[in-house]
């Protein structure tokens, strides 16, 4: 991990149609660091990611990522500028196979890793590659999502709930994959609602509650934090 | 700042003043449209007004879009005109005919359309007024490539003679007149609530238990009959029936005099046929082709204009002004 | 004389030759408007107006610039597939946010202006264009004599629907446009640049158009007109197959030519409705279409 500042989000407001979700948050992840957002349902966490990418146009604020501003880029210059977004319903095109899927998105920089490794940290995708993309199982699923974006030599992952309706043993080796990513080096933005697991991977937390962010916290600190935690996700 | 302080109620009362006195207005204009201006074209203004009022219920209070509307208007021509000409019928019992065959011909083609929304829906319904295109194309009663010629308008009730401009204008007139109150009728009723309430939202409207499908064919079915009786009135004003009234470009021209005017609202298609109507009058004398000012009117509406004349008019200042709209 | 159902056999070979070139045109016209639906939520109902506009860049490129057909086969898809990629950019893109009934009430309008334009200047009548040389003449197949035109159009347009086919399904350009019609936004997030992709894919459904047309102008006759009926044939066909498969469109194509074909030898008053009769029948029995995925 270094002290360099890789995504820094000031004041961002965002909306969907005419109700206003986002009301001015401030977050920041430094490179090679894991960071989760946690709370509850409708606090705004998965618009902040869909705002951050671009998927949601109507924002304001300021996103700058690595140096480079965000706010008035195209959709398509997000993954250009090296940021991977793998979205909560995973995003798997029943219309391509595995393989397609996975070869899908464009190579952004020649860091990403290559088919065969992939497949090494994936086997179950390698061996399925020619099926159809959707009949793979939830997990796998989740497991392709992540996978094609590695590929492309992303610096930063946005992951929406990727544990979200798996088995305990699925969760377990998508907490794995994500701390073999991290010995990678690779910058993470998580957004999770299972507690323990994003405590096993998380180097620092952001508490989000009605469109703002209202916390943020290392790991170190949470101990200490944990029944104002309990108050607030109302876990 | 009066208007601001008016209550709801108030500027409904005024809303509905101002409505009254625009409808009086434009009737008046119509009684003495005739001593200014050519009968069979203001004849001509009202059919079509009629006929793209009747697409109406359908596009703007239904949302269903149409693309085979030719077939009950240019379908109700040829039913009106071989009645009259051929089996002596009474005007009025012919345009009946007309009106009875245009509603049959839409529980028949709407049966097969509503299996399908959206763009399938405009598609369907194109390829099967197209049917009936060749099949007036191919049959006996409609004469081919000729048409029906020399319709004779005959005596209304036996006794009032249609020959005579002003006895025909004002048939027409009357009839118009009927015509674009049932629209107004079953936009008002409750059947016409829950067509709005399907327009809305289908799934919604299913969910709370309309048969959804019925109730999109009641509409279809009124609205082909409203087209027939268009049709009826100008297989009599023009007393000839051809092919170009069942044709796909008919159907086109509905849609876009609908669209100019101002879809989903009660005026905007008058407006709409009028000048469409005019605009046509007016360049068949000039060489320039009609077909391609269509056209061009349809993309300058579709891009800039979708609210139509009649919708726009209702979005800005003065209607605010006249108090047909609350200022925003 | 041989018979088949009581009709001479040449006769009914002649009528199926001609079911199977007028299914090649369907086949290659539904293909474009599938590829253009699936992408840009957009019937192109100017489809019929750009088969028209193909056949007359071949005929103009002929008689002003003596273009001969094999360089006009390529120029004018390139041609009329540019005035699309234009199009897109600057009109039809506004739409594609709005009510997709929009999208079909422009390109009515462009069809129309289009038509009309051409009405204009050429008149209704048709113009010739002549075979060229070297697929002129015919070969006696012993059982029925075949225009070599015709034969080449048949294998031509399948080569096109193949060749397209195999574009959609096998290709990386494919795939992204594969997985932009199910999920543009995504794709968009890959880094992808999904407007450049409808902008390219309009262009692409367009050139197919007027690939169509430029093999049809020496079978018909070059008229400004040539397309406007067409289109709605093709639409009937495109409700038969449904729009949610490639193969689905050109196999539903070349079907109902062929069946076209075969009732101009039964019931010859039909010949016209048939299409129409069939769109009819499978919307009572599988509204989707037979080959639809939405229900």
């Amino acid at each position: 991990m270094t002290d360099k500042t890789l995504l820094s989000v000031r004041d961002l407001n965002a909306w969907y149609d005419e109700s206003h979700i986002l009301h001015g948050v401030n977050l920041e992840v430094r490179e090679g660091e894991t960071v989760t957002i946690l709370g509850r349902n409708g606090m705004g966490k998965t618009t902040t990611l869909r705002s951050i990418v671009g998927i949601l146009r109507k924002r304001t604020g300021t996103i700058s990522f690595d140096g480079t501003d965000l706010m008035n880029r195209p959709l398509h210059h997000t993954a250009r500028v090296g940021i991977g977004f793998v979205p909560e319903e995973r995003g798997i095109f029943s219309t391509l196979s595995v393989e397609e899927n996975l070869m899908l998105p464009p190579v952004v920089s020649d860091t990403g890793m290559t088919v065969e490794e992939i497949y090494q940290l994936f086997p179950n995708l390698k061996e399925r590659r020619n099926s159809q993309g959707t009949k793979l199982s939830g997990g796998e699923q989740q497991m392709l999502a992540m996978a094609r974006m590695l590929r492309t030599g992303v610096k930063m992952l946005l992951l929406d709930e990727p544990t979200e309706g798996l088995a305990p043993v699925i969760v377990q080796r998508i907490g794995e994959v994500l701390q073999t990513l991290k010995a990678r080096g690779m910058t993470i933005l998580l957004v999770e609602q299972n507690f323990r697991f994003a405590s096993k991977i998380a180097d620092r937390f952001y508490v989000m509650d009605h469109g703002k962010v209202t916390d943020g916290f290392d790991l170190a600190e949470l101990p200490a934090k944990m029944e104002t935690l309990h108050e607030v996700l109302g876990v | 700042m009066t208007e601001i302080s008016m209550t709801s109620e108030t500027r409904n009362q005024t809303a509905n003043r101002v409505q009254i006195a625009l409808i009086i207005a434009l009737l008046i204009a119509l009684i003495f449209a005739p001593f200014v201006l050519y009968p069979v074209f203001l004849m001509k203004v009202l059919c079509f007004a009629l006929f793209a009022s009747a697409f109406n219920l359908l596009l703007g209070f239904t949302g269903l879009l149409s693309f085979g509307h030719a077939a009950f208007f240019g379908g109700a021509v040829y039913f009106t005109a071989h009645a009259v000409k051929e089996w002596g019928f009474s005007p009025e019992a012919g345009i009946l005919l007309g009106v009875a065959g245009a509603a049959v011909m839409g529980l028949v083609i709407g049966f097969f359309a509503i299996r399908r929304q959206g763009i399938y829906f405009a598609m369907i319904t194109l390829a099967l007024s197209q049917m009936f295109f060749f099949f007036c194309l191919q049959a006996e009663f409609t004469k081919g490539e000729d048409g029906l010629q020399g319709v004779p308008r005959g005596h209304l009730l036996r006794f009032i003679d249609l020959n005579e401009p002003l006895n025909m204008y004002f048939f027409v007139l009357g009839v118009f007149v009927l015509g674009v109150f049932a629209v107004w009728r079953i936009v008002h009723s409750p059947f016409g609530m829950i067509l709005r309430s399907i327009r809305e939202n289908e799934n919604r409207a299913i969910s709370l238990g309309y048969s959804v499908n019925l109730y999109k064919l009641g509409a279809f079915v009124m609205s082909a009959a409203l087209a027939g009786l268009a049709g009826g009135l100008k297989a009599l004003v023009f007393q000839f029936a051809t092919l170009t009234d069942v044709a796909w470009q008919m159907s086109g021209e509905v849609i876009l005099m609908t669209l100019l005017g101002g879809i989903g609202t009660i005026f905007g298609p008058i407006f709409g046929a009028a000048f469409v109507v005019t605009v046509q009058n007016y360049l068949s004398t000039t060489g320039f082709p009609v077909t391609v000012l269509t056209g061009l009117i349809f993309i300058v509406c579709v891009l800039l204009f979708r609210r139509g004349i009649v919708g726009e008019f209702n979005a800005s200042n003065l209607a605010v002004k006249l108090g047909l709209k609350s200022p925003k | 004389m041989i018979m088949i159902f009581g009709i001479p056999i040449q006769a009914f070979l002649g009528q199926l030759l001609i079911g199977l070139i007028n299914g090649s045109f369907y086949a290659m016209l539904s293909l474009g408007l599938a590829i253009i639906f699936g992408l840009l939520r957009v019937i192109n109902f100017a489809h019929g107006a750009q088969y028209m506009m193909g056949a007359f860049a071949g005929f103009l490129l002929l008689s002003w610039v003596g273009v001969n057909y094999w360089f006009a086969l390529l120029l004018a898809p390139v041609i009329v597939g540019l005035t699309g990629i234009v199009i897109e950019r600057f009109a039809l893109r506004r739409l594609y946010n709005l009510d997709h009934l929009y999208g079909l009430l422009f390109t009515f309008g462009l069809a129309l202006v289009i038509e009309g334009s051409f009405r204009y200047f050429y008149g209704t009548s048709g113009q010739p264009y002549e075979t060229p040389e070297l697929l002129s003449g015919g070969v006696n197949l012993g059982f029925m004599y075949l225009p070599i035109y015709r034969g080449w159009v048949v294998v031509a347009s399948l080569i096109v629907c193949i060749g397209t086919w195999l574009l959609i399904e096998k290709t990386k350009l494919g795939s992204y446009l594969r997985a932009a019609t199910e999920n543009p936004t995504l794709v968009q997030s890959f880094g992808i640049n999904v407007p450049f992709l409808l902008t390219l894919t309009y262009g692409l459904g367009a050139g197919l158009a007027a690939l169509a047309g430029i093999m049809a102008a020496p079978i018909y006759q070059v008229s400004p007109l040539m397309g406007s009926n067409l289109i709605i044939v093709v639409f009937a066909i495109v409700v038969v197959g449904g729009m949610g498969s490639i193969m689905g469109a050109i196999v539903t194509g070349y079907m109902l030519g062929i069946l076209e074909g075969l009732t101009k030898v039964f019931y010859p008053e039909a010949s016209n409705i048939v299409i129409f009769v069939i769109m009819a029948i499978v919307l009572l029995i599988r509204p989707a279409g037979l080959f639809g995925r939405d229900a």
